[in-house]
């Protein structure tokens, strides 16, 4: 494994940094504060190519690898997690499975929107009694008399969701019966576009962190679409939204990264400015040996997210390796930004300083794109623990 | 029409300024940007790109690193970069680096319609003499201290600043502009441009591309071409210690300004 | 015989360029008249004062004689009333070829540091941009280092010469560097506003002045830019050069932007001084760029400086250094800006701003 960045990867590094730097974090506290979706901060990446960073340029993408995603959503994610999180849902949730299961023809028509920034996208497959556990789904999708396809149901907590134009919907579309005679769901995913028919976004979530990024509930009242918007197979849904989640948990470990190694950064400076017993307190130990830890966790966890990634990129396996750095990282993030408030002290609970504000963040990804325990879930199942 | 933009990699002196034992800067020890002014001079030449579709040539005279430089340019838009380079252009005072840079910019060719640009000063050097000696050597009429440009067929009409004010100048193409970084905020690379920055041709000019051009001489170039010359380098004294004041309350305050008062200062 | 920058015996007296905007002479030319006399004195030359321009009042030519000139020549065209680099490196150049000055100072003023560079390329001689010190004798460059620089100086073999010794800081002031241009004249400088001391005015020597009208050679031809516009600012801007007391603040205010500039007025107004900033505050825009002192600002050294939540970059310092008496006020104990203070608090600018007013108007009031 070769566990050099390439000179452009080095190059992109250096150009997401001096982005988030300058266009990111001065807008960070704002966004928290007022629940803002940052609009035109993914106006802005949109045309530097950061909305499609590892699709081929004849869809619009920028053509770079998965690697230079992550890095994108780490850098972002260091100052600002909502910032972040926009990026990976738009990617890896709704871009990669049209990307990997749509015909042509869909691709020519989603890519180059979503990759260029001019339509943001998101995915559906959260119902209020159905997470992880997807045969719980309700929405259904039937055909009707003209070949369209006429969905009916709700989904709840979709990342994007008020500002976005495309969506990643997944349906039950039949009911097959296995050889003991159990009964068992067809699911199949679609495309669906806010302006159809009967699609309506619902109400907004007021959450504990990652308070810009837009969290609402979609509708589907006799949604009308047109049979060409079936993506991949019919009742091959199921297989879609779990790869499709493989690939959205490297981002969600790159976004869980960044915000362990903002707060690092952030508890860095801090500690060396801040005197208390006439000592700055990066000169007591416990500062030390605090930082020392957590910042070899920190390195721990991104090298299972850039190994992901680079499995990914290169078409190996990657279901495990998304799994271990999503759960690493995003245990790694709720531990580090935790620590690094207590280093803080008081200023670190209040809202003058950023690292509460990543503690809050860090948080979500322990929970969304399959909690911690589905991960366990997950990489114990790939050991053949069962 | 085309613009040839002419760059410069300079220490970023903002940060920790690395001094050698000798007490002359350590420039290997310090990060490298690209210098404020060209950067701002890059953009307008990549917002004439824009509007018209123009090719932009950015050129920098410097050591083999600087190749990094013009890649990140590239990335940004620019579509192809000269990078002058060679032992013997060493050691060049603005004199020498203005006849070096005019050669190569004669060699790239400066045609009807085309803009020199370069920033107005290096933060290293502060001297802000290379673009106006280009464009003498170049015998190219000049606007230096530009903060606003607008194009139209030949005429460039721009904004030139003064101390107290500023003065609009029409000028026609070819001709060389030295750009403020307040003209603009220049763009950041693309993650596209990123990924194509190392296919699009980037040149060396060395002693033996430019040594036919008249500019190209011993007496004129590099170190012993250079009319000036360092004849001491020094650092300035470190100022005697000065009084800290303990505490910064209101008795502090007060003895402080009853000590200003008794030196008579206020 | 053709004109060769390179025969340097042919070359004689000391010039400054003497700008002149809407028909008055600029301050900076009475500060480089001043240096330029001493440099004549002690070569025993001419002092020369260069004014281009249409219709100046002759009171405003022979003043110059008040700040030590011997004799001005006097390029007086139509087409030099307003400044193109074309039409004043024409007659400027021509001038020098004819008459072959030793040495030649110009202000390095926005209009000066365009016009230098490109009569230098044309003469084929050096130039050192924006000076801060000069000498030509070398036992008084000797005594100017002793009090700027860490050489030992009685220690150092220095070479004989004349040859103008034109120091400027390097590197946003790190180093100092002399230059010298041995082999090529005139020995060409642009010089810092503010930076030299302007003598006191001389009736005597104003009414001993030579003016020599100069046979200018120009039409429109030799110019290839059309002034179309000269504008002044509206707002009127701050005079942080001729300031006895500045006021300024740095990084230190980000906290509240309005609240800490504000604090800085009510502080330079009981001070009878002016606010000024570092850069970075220019950077944020929180300032016009007119209040900025330091390498890339102006250049001051008022009687009191107060330095507000200003960490002090070297490039701040080699602005401010050279002031009187310094305060300093900064959070952090460590920031540079104590090692040139003369007084310094450790504390938050908004507690000991107003702390400071009200003690210096009590003992204002006391008087």
């Amino acid at each position: 494994m070769d566990l050099h960045l390439s000179k452009e990867q080095e190059m992109l590094r250096k150009m997401y940094r001096d982005f988030a730097e300058n266009e990111v974090k001065p807008l960070a506290e704002w966004v928290d504060e007022n629940e803002a979706f940052p609009e035109e901060t993914v106006k802005k990446m949109a045309k530097l190519g950061m909305m499609g960073i590892y699709f081929p340029k004849e869809y619009g993408g920028a053509g770079a690898d998965v690697l230079s995603y992550v890095m994108a959503v780490e850098e972002m994610s260091k100052v600002c997690g909502t910032t972040g999180v926009i990026i990976s849902a738009h990617t890896s949730l709704c871009c990669a499975p049209i990307y990997e299961n749509g015909t042509e023809e869909q691709k020519m028509k989603y890519l180059p929107k979503l990759c260029s920034g001019e339509w943001i996208g998101a995915f559906g497959l959260t119902e209020p009694g159905a997470g992880t556990d997807a045969q719980g789904q309700q929405t259904t999708a039937v055909k009707d008399e003209n070949g369209n396809w006429v969905l009916n149901g709700s989904k709840i907590f979709i990342t994007n969701a008020g500002y976005a134009n495309v969506f990643v919907i997944f349906a039950i579309t039949g009911v097959s019966t296995d050889k003991r005679g159990r009964k068992k769901k067809e699911i199949s995913a679609f495309i669906v576009e806010r302006t159809d028919p009967g699609f309506s976004v619902g109400k907004h979530e007021k959450k504990m962190g990652i308070k810009g990024s837009s969290t609402c509930e979609l509708i589907m009242e006799d949604c009308v679409i047109p049979a060409d918007r079936l993506l991949g197979k019919q009742g091959k849904g199921f297989g879609i939204a779990m790869k499709t989640l493989d690939g959205g948990r490297i981002g969600i470990a790159s976004q869980a990264l960044g915000l362990a190694e903002g707060a690092i950064e952030e508890t860095i400076k801090y500690t060396k400015e801040r005197v208390q017993f006439g000592k700055r307190i990066s000169q007591f130990q416990n500062t030390q040996f605090q930082l020392a830890d957590m910042h070899a966790k920190t390195e721990a966890a991104k090298w299972l997210v850039y190994s992901a990634a680079m499995k990914k990129q290169n078409h190996e396996p990657y279901t495990m390796d998304a799994a271990m750095a999503k759960l690493v990282a995003a245990e790694t993030a709720s531990d580090v930004t935790r620590r690094c408030v207590q280093l803080f002290g008081g200023y670190g609970y209040t809202r003058e300083y950023p690292v509460e504000r990543m503690m809050r963040d860090a948080k979500i990804t322990e929970i969304y794109e399959g909690t911690s325990e589905v991960q366990r879930m997950v990489i114990s199942a790939n050991l053949g623990v069962n | 029409m085309k613009c040839i933009v002419c760059v410069k990699q300079v220490p970023d002196t903002s940060g920790v300024v690395a001094v050698k034992e000798d007490g002359t800067m350590d420039r290997a020890a310090m990060a490298t940007i690209t210098n404020h002014d060209d950067l701002a001079a890059v953009e307008a030449a990549l917002r004439i790109k824009d509007a018209t579709g123009c090719k932009v040539v950015v050129v920098s005279m410097g050591p083999p690193p600087a190749e990094g430089m013009l890649r990140e340019l590239l990335a940004m838009g620019c579509d192809e970069a000269v990078l002058v380079s060679a032992r013997e252009f060493g050691g060049s005072d603005t004199y020498a680096t203005s006849q070096i840079l005019a050669a190569a910019i004669k060699k790239i060719g400066v045609e009807d319609g085309d803009i020199v640009f370069c920033g107005r000063q290096a933060i290293d050097g502060d001297t802000a003499q290379v673009g106006p000696q280009i464009a003498e050597k170049l015998n190219l009429p000049q606007v230096s201290y530009v903060a606003e440009i607008n194009v139209e067929g030949k005429d460039v009409t721009v904004k030139r600043l003064l101390e107290d004010g500023y003065m609009t100048i029409k000028v026609q193409t070819p001709c060389l502009l030295t750009c403020v970084k307040e003209l603009n905020d220049a763009r950041y690379m693309s993650v596209g441009g990123i990924m194509e920055c190392y296919q699009k041709p980037l040149e060396v000019y060395n002693y033996e591309t430019l040594k036919d051009d008249p500019l190209i001489d011993v007496t004129t170039i590099g170190l012993k071409g250079s009319p000036t010359n360092v004849y001491k380098s020094f650092s300035p004294p470190v100022k005697g210690a000065g009084m800290m004041m303990e505490g910064a309350d209101k008795a502090t305050v007060e003895k402080l300004v009853s000590i200003l008062n008794d030196k008579h200062i206020i | 015989m053709a004109f060769n920058s390179s025969d340097t015996a042919a070359f004689k007296g000391v010039w400054v360029f003497c700008e002149q905007r809407e028909g008055v002479i600029m301050s900076t030319s009475y500060q480089l008249l001043s240096e330029g006399r001493k440099l004549a004195n002690d070569l025993g030359v001419e002092l020369c004062g260069v004014v281009l321009g249409k219709d100046i009042k002759e009171e405003y030519l022979k003043a110059l004689g008040g700040y030590g000139a011997d004799k001005v020549y006097y390029c007086n065209h139509e087409l030099l009333d307003v400044y193109t680099t074309d039409a004043y490196t024409k007659v400027i150049c021509d001038l020098v070829e004819d008459k072959k000055p030793e040495i030649f100072l110009i202000g390095a003023t926005n209009i000066g540091r365009d016009l230098g560079p490109r009569c230098a390329a044309r003469l084929h001689t050096g130039l050192t941009a924006d000076c801060t010190h000069l000498d030509v004798d070398v036992a008084k460059y000797k005594e100017f280092l002793k009090t700027t620089s860490t050489i030992d100086v009685d220690n150092t073999v220095f070479e004989e010469n004349t040859n103008l010794k034109m120091t400027r800081p390097a590197f946003g002031g790190h180093l100092m560097a002399t230059i010298i241009c041995p082999r090529f004249r005139p020995q060409m400088s642009t010089v810092r506003p503010g930076v030299m001391q302007t003598q006191p005015y001389d009736e005597a020597g104003a009414a001993k002045t030579v003016i020599e009208n100069v046979d200018v050679k120009l039409d429109k031809s030799d110019i290839h830019v059309e002034v179309l516009e000269v504008k002044k600012a509206a707002k009127k801007l701050v005079d942080l050069i001729g300031a006895d007391v500045v006021v300024s603040v740095g990084r230190g205010i980000s906290k509240d932007v309005e609240g800490g500039l504000k604090l800085a007025e009510e502080l330079a107004g009981v001070l009878g001084g002016v606010v000024g900033s570092s850069r970075a505050c220019v950077d944020a825009g929180w300032i016009t760029a007119d209040h900025q002192v330091g390498q890339t600002g102006k250049t001051v050294h008022p009687r009191i400086y107060v330095a507000l939540g200003i960490s002090g970059a070297i490039q701040h310092l080699a602005g401010m250094q050279d002031s009187e008496c310094i305060i300093a006020v900064n959070k952090n104990d460590s920031a540079p800006i104590f090692d040139v203070a003369s007084y310094g608090i450790v504390g938050d600018l908004y507690k000991v701003t107003p702390m400071l007013i009200e003690a210096i108007r009590a003992a204002k009031a006391e008087k």
